[in-house]
């Protein structure tokens, strides 16, 4: 229950954070932090624009993607308390539930039968797609190293102790770290602030989207972004007490943002032709977590 | 016995009867026969294995009919198939009235095709065994060449004839060598000869009737028939092939498995690998394919991939004597193979109805029918995510379960194994994510956008009872999705079958393993209320608000058409780039030249390139090679005469040349 609560005043926060990096980096003030959130709260009070080609599709999808990005917000633990849903494999549900927010999105996408949308819902496809055995071997490699298979157990039973696992968490932090970019369609993946639909990823498909269900779609990506921020910061505190804990996790989550600030200030978009290299780099920096743990537990033959 | 005159009295009445009565007949028939058999399959799963014998005569011996948990389990599927597939088949095949004959033949074959294959998962004798076998492959080929006026179905149902009978061939040669050493076509013969002889050739034996049923199965590289048969055969007849035919490969896998005492753990290397290509190889076909039918055919392969990566970490788990992941990756294969067959099925009924009403099943041709077939359209989404292995559907259940067990594999392992589980675990990952890519596409450029090509007037809605089947079978769909543990509970009997030899059941409420299933199912819920509270919500805040209607945004341009949309081709494009040393895609274009261009045009058609390895150059090679046999190929019938002759002497004068030979042999060793 904590974690959901932490996360969504992460969430809160998170854009605000990024959004105002990047100001300053290029030398202007910026909006206030909760400028995001003001932005929501507008677009939820509007009425809708629904295109002629759309069909129900349209109308559900942006309402099963957030849906989705809660029910995965559920699962995620915070070090010793529980998520609200934890079980053997949570895994695996956090994986396939974030998967079925994708599909919404992407026939969504397809739904308004414009061309730029069905470029961005083919690249978003294609990517997660790749980024999926990343996830799940580092998954397995961390639930090979505790010895457990759900969230919870796994967070709470890694012990940073050897130079090894300090590595291995430093990977692990870089694999989270992408995917999160990857998934909410951030630099150097994506760029957000774009002006050319043809070199948008996610940003296109939600082109037709307005109102209240534009709303949704945004709160989703924020919360999304806090839910991966929760992984990362669930890989070090352990067993570390609340009083530590929760100040650490707001740091980090902190830390997470101006360095995606930082990042999309000083770097450019990768071409996208490139992307698929990139997304699959992230695979075998899973399969090196994999082999480290294979040398902390000295099961190399 | 009375029974049987009932059935084949029906068989014999059918093509006498009325056009409508002859379809009706025939699913009587399958009904009758369903819930016969269906009674004893139940039965079996309850409480214990029921065993008659037949007298077989002179030929057979007695036959032994043995219905134990593994076959109950496979005939329920096959029932429940059945019983969908003939009751939507009773209206898809409507638009045929006029052919009488054709459709009496087709009733009669497909009655046989159910009644062989529920026989086949209950006779226990090899030679009665591969009689029901032929029999299911002759009635299957008859239903899949309905459409014979067509030469490309009439290719279609041939290919399957001939690889049919090369997966027969390879079983005849199992059995044939069981029977001569054994002299017995029982198959508990092949239990004991098995366990007698060295575990190298109780292997080779095992290889043998593992390619047989493979063939069956569709699994890579055996599968080539299957992309070919099941666009060609009628939609309902697709659904079932796709849904029961190539689990009958399963089953025999299976089945195998229990009787031929080998080294079980390199049984399980062997499904896992072949299982995982099979799984990858079949969806990275299916996403470059435009015949939405064949899209769904190379679907199967990566299925029966899952379903043989559930068979092979079962496997290991038994040689490794790790009950828990035995008893998980059997029940992740075993549930699989329903949730297969439930939307699989559904699918292809689906894909049916879009053929009836816009004759066509090519995808680049489609677009926006879920305004004409909204029922279609969202019977084939839920299919399409529970193909996917999404929740709250089906197939994430059985995933999930075989998920946990290749994780539980991790848990207890050395190098080697680490290595084959990890990487099958990215490989299931890998599958499910262009499971993803795979059915956005299909589903995204035939029910959604603006049409692409002029459709026909009519192009409307299924009527209310061929859709009925369709939403029973989304009913079970979700049933599995929400309340697994009653079928995992039903699945105990087949899987402690399975996993021990006469081990007493295992209850899956008290298994330490399925302890996430009930968590599962209860998410899975909480997501279908969350999603519906929103929904709620959303549609409550806009009862006020203004809600309007306008074009697409086009960027900034005017006037867009349909045209312009993106394609199935255009939506995998880069995807095509990515993957392209493992496809085969053949490409004519017409590019844009000069200041006042000519028509341009682009036309791809894949192809296998798995197929054209292992199929097409050695047949290239063989043909080439008997051409120059041709010349005896003359025409005259004097000629034809002699090689008779000339044949018919050789093969007398051959025991004559032995006996010279041999004496010759014998005079060398006497000096």
């Amino acid at each position: 229950m904590l974690s959901v609560i932490l996360i969504l005043i992460a969430a809160i926060f998170f854009t605000g954070v990024i959004i105002r990096t990047k100001s300053l980096a290029s030398g202007r003030k910026g909006p206030g932090l909760l400028q995001p959130v003001f932005d929501v709260v507008r677009l939820f009070r509007k009425g809708v624009v629904y295109s002629e080609t759309t069909s129900f599709v349209f109308q559900i999808a942006p309402t099963i993607y957030f849906a989705s990005v809660i029910m995965a917000m559920l699962v995620v633990p915070f070090g010793q308390s529980r998520g609200v849903l934890s079980f053997n494999g949570d895994f695996i549900f956090f994986a396939y539930v974030l998967g079925l927010g994708k599909f919404f999105s992407i026939i969504a996408a397809m739904d308004t039968g414009s061309s730029f949308e069905g470029m961005g819902a083919s690249r978003e496809a294609l990517y997660s797609m790749f980024a999926e055995p990343a996830f799940f071997i580092l998954m397995g490699s961390l639930a090979l190293l505790s010895g457990h298979t759900s969230f919870q157990e796994i967070f709470a039973a890694l012990h940073i102790g050897s130079q090894i696992s300090y590595a291995l968490a430093a990977l692990a932090t870089f694999v989270l770290l992408m995917i999160a970019m990857i998934e909410s369609s951030r630099m150097p993946i994506d760029d957000p602030k774009t002006h050319l639909e043809l070199t948008m990823i996610h940003e296109v498909m939600i082109l037709d989207n307005s109102g209240f269900d534009l709303g949704l779609i945004l709160t989703a990506g924020y919360v999304k972004f806090a839910i991966y921020g929760a992984l990362i910061v669930n890989l070090f505190i352990g067993v570390i007490p609340y009083q530590y804990a929760i100040p650490s996790f707001f740091g980090i989550q902190f830390l997470m943002a101006v360095a995606i600030g930082l990042i999309e200030s000083f770097m450019a978009r990768f071409r996208m032709s490139h992307n698929p290299q990139f997304v699959v780099a992230l695979t075998s920096v899973s399969l090196l977590i994999f082999f480290g743990v294979l040398l902390i537990l000295e099961k190399f033959i | 016995m009375a029974i049987f005159l009932i059935i084949f009295g029906g068989i014999i009445i059918i093509p006498f009867l009325k056009v409508n009565a002859k379809g009706i007949a025939a699913f009587i028939l399958v009904f009758i026969n369903s819930v016969l058999s269906g009674y004893y399959a139940i039965q079996s799963l309850i409480s214990e294995v029921i065993s008659i014998s037949l007298p077989g005569g002179y030929v057979f011996g007695t036959i032994p009919i043995r219905i134990d948990a593994l076959s109950g389990w496979f005939i329920l599927i096959i029932n429940l198939v059945f019983l969908t597939g003939g009751f939507y088949g009773l209206f898809y095949m409507k638009a045929y009235r006029e052919q009488r004959n054709n459709l009496s033949l087709h009733s009669i074959a497909f009655f046989l095709q159910h009644a062989a294959m529920i026989s086949i998962c209950m006779i226990q004798n090899s030679l009665a065994f591969l009689i029901a076998w032929e029999i299911m492959t002759l009635a299957s080929f008859l239903v899949i060449i309905f459409e014979h006026e067509l030469s490309i179905t009439i290719k279609a149902g041939i290919n399957y004839l001939v690889q049919a009978h090369v997966a027969i061939l390879f079983m005849m040669i199992g059995f044939i060598w069981v029977a001569s050493k054994t002299g017995s076509y029982d198959f508990q013969a092949i239990a004991t000869y098995s366990a007698s002889i060295p575990v190298s050739s109780s292997f080779m034996l095992f290889v043998l009737f593992f390619i047989g049923f493979a063939i069956k199965a569709g699994l890579v590289p055996f599968h080539t028939w299957l992309p070919y048969a099941h666009p060609a055969a009628p939609s309902h007849v697709s659904g079932i092939m796709s849904g029961v035919i190539i689990k009958i490969g399963i089953f025999g896998i299976l089945r195998m498995i229990l009787l031929i005492v080998t080294d079980i753990t390199s049984v399980g290397y062997m499904i896992l690998i072949i299982s995982v290509i099979s799984g990858l190889y079949g969806v990275m076909l299916a996403i470059v394919q435009h015949n939405l039918k064949r899209l769904l055919a190379y679907h199967s392969i990566e299925n029966i991939g899952i379903i043989g990566i559930g068979i092979g970490i079962g496997c290991i788990g038994m040689g490794t004597g790790s009950q828990v992941m035995a008893t998980l990756g059997f029940t992740g294969a075993m549930l699989h193979t329903l949730n297969h067959a439930l939307f699989k099925s559904l699918l292809f009924y689906a894909v049916g109805n879009v053929y009836q009403s816009t004759h066509t099943i090519s995808i680049e041709k489609l677009g926006g029918l879920i305004r004409k077939m909204p029922q279609t359209a969202a019977l084939f989404l839920i299919a399409a995510i529970a193909i996917c292995g999404i929740p709250p559907f089906n197939g994430f259940v059985s995933e999930y379960i075989i998920y946990i067990g290749l994780y539980k594999w991790l848990s207890d392992a050395t190098m080697v194994p680490l290595l084959a589980a990890i990487f099958s675990t990215a490989g299931l990952a890998m599958v499910g994510g262009l499971a993803l890519l795979c059915f956005t596409k299909a589903f995204g450029i035939v029910f959604l956008g603006n049409a692409r090509s002029e459709l026909p007037q009519s192009c409307k809605e299924a009527p209310f009872l061929q859709l009925l089947p369709m939403y029973l079978l989304v009913g079970i769909i979700l049933l599995i999705g929400l309340f697994p543990m009653i079928f995992i509970t039903l699945l105990s009997k087949p899987v402690s079958l399975m996993t021990g030899n006469g081990a007493p059941a295992f209850n899956p409420a008290h298994y330490e393993a399925f302890s996430s299933i009930q968590p599962i199912s209860f998410a899975s819920g909480l997501l279908i209320l969350v999603a519906g509270s929103i929904y709620m919500f959303r549609k409550f805040a806009l009862k006020h608000r203004k809600i309007e209607t306008g074009p697409t945004w086009g960027c900034g341009y005017g006037s867009p058409s349909p045209k312009m949309q993106y394609t199935a081709s255009s939506f995998v494009r880069t995807y095509s780039k990515l993957f392209a040393p493992f496809l085969s895609i053949g490409k004519h274009e017409n590019e844009v030249h000069g200041i006042f261009p000519d028509e341009v045009k682009y036309h791809t058609h894949p192809y296998d390139k798995m197929e054209k390895w292992l199929i097409d150059s050695p047949l290239k090679t063989n043909k080439a090679f008997l051409g120059r046999f041709v010349f005896l190929n003359n025409g005259k019938l004097q000629f034809y005469i002699l090689y008779g002759v000339l044949f018919i002497l050789s093969v007398l004068s051959l025991p004559i040349l032995y006996q010279y030979l041999k004496s010759f042999i014998d005079f060398l060793k006497q000096l």
